[in-house]
């Protein structure tokens, strides 16, 4: 039993776990350091654990872009986080305009819809044109194609924007109502976050909705099992791609608008790092599956809100906020090393795309 | 799926509403009005107006080729219609531009570039004159689709070849300038040489450009005689390339002989362009050398690497701490701490290599872009700051010196970028063919079968990283001591696209693409000052595009060719079985 244990376990095994355990380590001696030293309130903590759900809320609603086009066709959507940045940075125009008439303070919640329906629009309209154009002549092609093309058409969204509306950042008008914040007890909490937080689930429950319970959910899950089967079955594949591709679009664009709350400019590069993260929360959580995205989503937003505080200060690093997002990619790397298929599991997780 | 294929004139229209929506794109994002000032034909057209014509003559072009209509009057009925389409799609932005001020919002929706679309007149007259043109340009893509194939490919490789001819017009006249200067220091003997260039300084001063572009009657007879030769080329007739056929004797000499032709000119490239262009050329020699080490890794090892610039940060930085007094560390000279430097670059690709080994090639990508991302977060970081400066990166690197002479200039530093450059491509010449290389193929086209056939998975793996890492750290070094300091705000995310991008359009383990690869991405950008803004939006579209129409890269490897095109009909040259695999030892 002992021998056949260790011919199993390689070197490669040794150096990964020896890595694995060091930061483990260091992040409990870091929790254990901080909460000694009792630098910060209880009040803090629920500050940031609040913040993180927002946050985390916000991300999952990526991450379904990631995980709905994944369980579909397989590949990762590299440009999604383009489809993210294009709702909100074409909306903020809108917002702006709202905002100096007046109207956005007037009537807060129809110019919110009317902002959130022109993110979601745009949103929708750039993930069909990127499957339509730059995906579906690919669907054959070896592996490396269909990624580097994804990268490619990031890239040429980024940049389209960038000329369209300028390189600057924009700041994001938002409503008086939304501008405060409540009072529980001696925790305050922003408003915007409670809007996101609600928002986000909102939204979660209406993608959950639409793919458990909807034929047109029905008929996605069916051709995520099996393309050619489902074709067999009267299942329009292509349709069914591109109202995927649309659902995911929709839900970034939602995204944007609560994202654009939570931090309110708006630039062409927006997108970048809530995408690699939300793609994250999507691995973290199992990437395919819904539920796991949003799960994955939360646990990435707390770690990331509540982690540089919890893990870092404690060993003495100064500014340790500078280091989340560093924090949030080592996640990434060591869920893909140790689990692939993330917490509630994927199927095919080791086998080639 | 669909149910009924849409008639020819909806065809047309659908494509030519298209254009013109590229078109718009084109002129929203500001390019048309970047490039209004660059005359491409004296007096006639500016490069601006080509950006939003070309679009509607190539989809009309498109068009009718997918119609593919029996009668010629068809064909050309549908190229206008799609060409009038595009022309009204360009004339609806035009009234809009001259009616709302959507300048708030598109950036680029200035008054002049409604003028350049409009031809410098006013709405009406502007929108009329669209429609006009664009009829125009859809006869014209139907008379060129109406010519026979090889007078066809003919017209439109010149037309190609006069666009670009106008285009480098400023280099040109540049260089000419300097050598005159030059030519103006020759000494008695070498006065021939001095009226030779006066003789083509006049010639492209006086006779082929104008103040901006090419003199309308120069750009005639160029596009002839360019059409001519073209055709005359086409017509003979061209041997099949012997598929695979490696080291024959005549063909090593020839080979040998490419080589060393190519090595006399990039050593001669920094006299004969001058001072202007020796940036250029470091630029593109850095370029070069991190494209060789990620060929090895993406090319042949096909794993995809987004977090290149790790390395290249990481030979930078070690360069940096232990030669920079600033931080008081070591005080090496750089040749000491080259090696350091190395070494660094490959633990860290062993290091990086070592945990994604089992990871297959679109979770490997995302890890190697956070590791990418992590490096440079730390390097930015205050906590770090006492060893690696912060935001403030370090300064007063060493410069590499030879003897006593301290190589500081451009030029120099080209050479030893050049230098470099020999080695590395040596190296990964060299072990392209070695079974290492072999091994890599091998792992790139199946790794379970690669395995099988009793492939080391773990070290193949990473020795393709360690080489990669390696080149990568010895373009960082260079670079550091090319600035002499380092900052984390050049080690960013875009410096692994660029390189990824090159070696793609180059050809994915190609070793020649690598430099054509170079040449196009980070050379012509650089040639062209207003193309500087567009640079990555051109990237992201070249990568598409490649993807979808010519995957093998500009100058594919002849192996990765015959496999991305194995599927399709071989009406081209039989191909024989048995040649797949050389047989060399």
């Amino acid at each position: 039993m002992l021998r056949t244990w260790r011919q199993r376990v390689t070197f490669t095994d040794i150096v990964v776990w020896a890595i694995g355990l060091a930061i483990g380590l260091v992040v409990i001696i870091g929790t254990i350091a901080t909460l000694r030293s009792g630098k910060y309130a209880p009040s803090v903590w629920v500050d940031l654990t609040v913040r993180g759900l927002a946050l985390g809320g916000v991300y999952a609603l990526i991450a379904m872009g990631y995980t709905l086009v994944y369980g579909i066709l397989r590949m990762i959507n590299f440009a999604h986080s383009e489809v993210f940045m294009s709702g909100p940075f074409t909306a903020v125009f809108l917002a702006i305009a709202l905002a100096h008439s007046g109207f956005l303070d007037e009537h807060p919640l129809i110019s919110m819809t009317l902002i959130l329906l022109l993110s979601v629009a745009v949103s929708m309209t750039i993930a069909i044109l990127l499957e339509r154009i730059a995906y579906r002549p690919l669907r054959t092609a070896p592996r490396l194609v269909p990624l580097i093309t994804a990268i490619g058409a990031s890239f040429f969204l980024q940049y389209t924007f960038r000329g369209l509306y300028g390189s600057g950042i924009q700041a994001y008008p938002i409503p008086k109502v939304l501008q405060g914040s409540i009072h529980i007890g001696n925790i305050e909490i922003f408003s915007t976050q409670i809007v996101a937080i609600l928002g986000a689930l909102a939204m979660m429950l209406v993608l959950y909705g639409i793919v458990q319970w909807t034929k047109v959910g029905k008929a996605m899950r069916a051709v995520s099992e099996d393309k050619e089967v489902a074709a067999l079955m009267g299942i329009d594949v292509d349709r069914i791609i591109s109202l995927t591709f649309a659902l995911g679009g929709a839900s970034a664009g939602v995204a944007g608008v609560l994202y654009a709350l939570l931090f309110p400019v708006v630039n062409f590069f927006m997108g970048f790092i809530p995408g690699i993260k939300a793609f994250t929360a999507a691995v973290l959580g199992g990437i395919g599956n819904v539920l796991g995205a949003f799960l994955g989503a939360i646990i990435l937003g707390l770690l990331e809100s509540v982690g540089p505080n919890l893990f870092l200060d404690g060993l003495g690093i100064p500014t340790p906020g500078q280091l989340k997002d560093a924090i949030a990619f080592t996640i990434l790397v060591f869920i893909l090393i140790f689990r692939p298929s993330g917490i509630l599991g994927e199927r095919l997780a080791q086998a080639k795309a | 799926m669909q149910t009924k294929a849409p008639s020819s004139w909806q065809q047309a229209i659908q494509w030519g509403l298209i254009g013109g929506g590229v078109a718009v794109l084109l002129a929203l994002i500001g390019m048309v009005d970047a490039f209004s000032k660059r005359f491409i034909v004296a007096n006639a057209f500016t490069m601006g107006q080509v950006l939003f014509l070309a679009p509607l003559l190539i989809l009309s072009y498109s068009a009718i080729g997918r119609i593919a209509a029996k009668s010629p009057i068809i064909s050309v009925l549908a190229g206008m219609l799609s060409g009038l389409m595009g022309g009204a799609v360009l004339g609806v932005l035009v009234i809009i531009g001259n009616t709302l001020n959507i300048r708030p919002m598109f950036r680029n929706a200035s008054p002049d570039l409604f003028k350049e679309l409009a031809f410098n007149q006013g709405a009406t007259g502007g929108v009329l004159s669209l429609l006009l043109v664009g009829l125009v340009i859809g006869a014209i893509a139907a008379g060129v689709f109406l010519l026979p194939k090889r007078l066809r490919s003919a017209v439109i490789q010149a037309a190609i070849w006069v666009l670009l001819v106008g285009l480098i017009r400023d280099l040109i006249i540049t260089i000419v300038a300097q050598w005159v200067e030059k030519a103006n220091a020759f000494p008695a003997w070498a006065q021939w040489a001095k009226a030779i260039i006066l003789l083509l300084s006049g010639l492209f001063n006086k006779t082929i450009f104008a103040a901006s572009g090419i003199k309308p009657v120069s750009a005639i007879i160029l596009f002839i005689f360019l059409g001519a030769l073209q055709f005359w080329r086409s017509g003979i007739p061209r041997q099949a390339p012997p598929r695979l056929a490696l080291n024959k004797p005549e063909q090593q000499r020839r080979r040998l002989l490419t080589l060393a032709g190519a090595a006399i000119l990039f050593i001669l490239l920094p006299p004969i362009l001058g001072i202007f262009f020796a940036e250029i050329l470091d630029n593109v020699g850095l370029y070069i050398l991190m494209g060789l080490g990620l060929n090895i890794v993406v090319g042949f090892a096909g794993l995809l690497d987004l977090g290149y610039v790790a390395f290249y940060a990481i030979g930078a930085y070690t360069m940096a701490v232990l030669t920079s007094p600033e931080l008081g560390f070591f005080n090496l000279t750089y040749w000491q701490a080259l090696p350091f430097a190395l070494i660094a670059s490959v633990m860290a690709g062993v290091i990086l290599g070592l945990p994604v080994l089992k990871m297959r090639g679109d979770y490997l990508a995302i890890v190697t872009l956070g590791f990418g991302e992590i490096v440079r977060l730390l390097a930015l970081s205050d906590w770090l700051r006492p060893w690696l400066g912060g935001t403030q990166g370090i300064q007063q690197i060493a410069q590499p010196h030879i003897g006593a002479k301290v190589l500081a200039s451009q030029q120099d530093l080209y050479y030893l970028f050049l230098v470099g450059i020999a080695i590395v491509a040596f190296f990964a010449w060299r072990l392209k063919d070695s079974r290492i290389g072999r091994a890599w193929m091998a792992l790139r086209e199946d790794e379970d079968v690669a395995t099988a056939m009793g492939i080391n998975n773990v070290a193949t793996k990473l020795l393709a990283f360690a080489s990669g890492a390696l080149f990568s750290g010895l373009a960082g070094t260079i670079f550091a001591a090319k600035l002499t300091s380092v900052y984390p705000h050049s080690m960013n995310f875009l410096v692994s696209i660029n390189v990824l991008s090159l070696i793609i359009i180059g050809g994915m383990g190609s070793i020649p693409g690598v430099f054509v690869g170079a040449l196009v991405l980070i050379g012509a950008p650089d040639l062209l000052r207003e193309f500087a803004e567009y640079r990555y939006l051109a990237y992201g579209a070249l990568l598409v595009v490649m993807m979808l129409t010519r995957p093998e890269g500009l100058w594919p490897e002849e192996r990765r060719r015959l496999e991305l095109h194995e599927a399709e009909p071989e009406a081209i040259e039989p191909v024989p079985e048995t040649e797949a695999v050389p047989a060399r030892q």
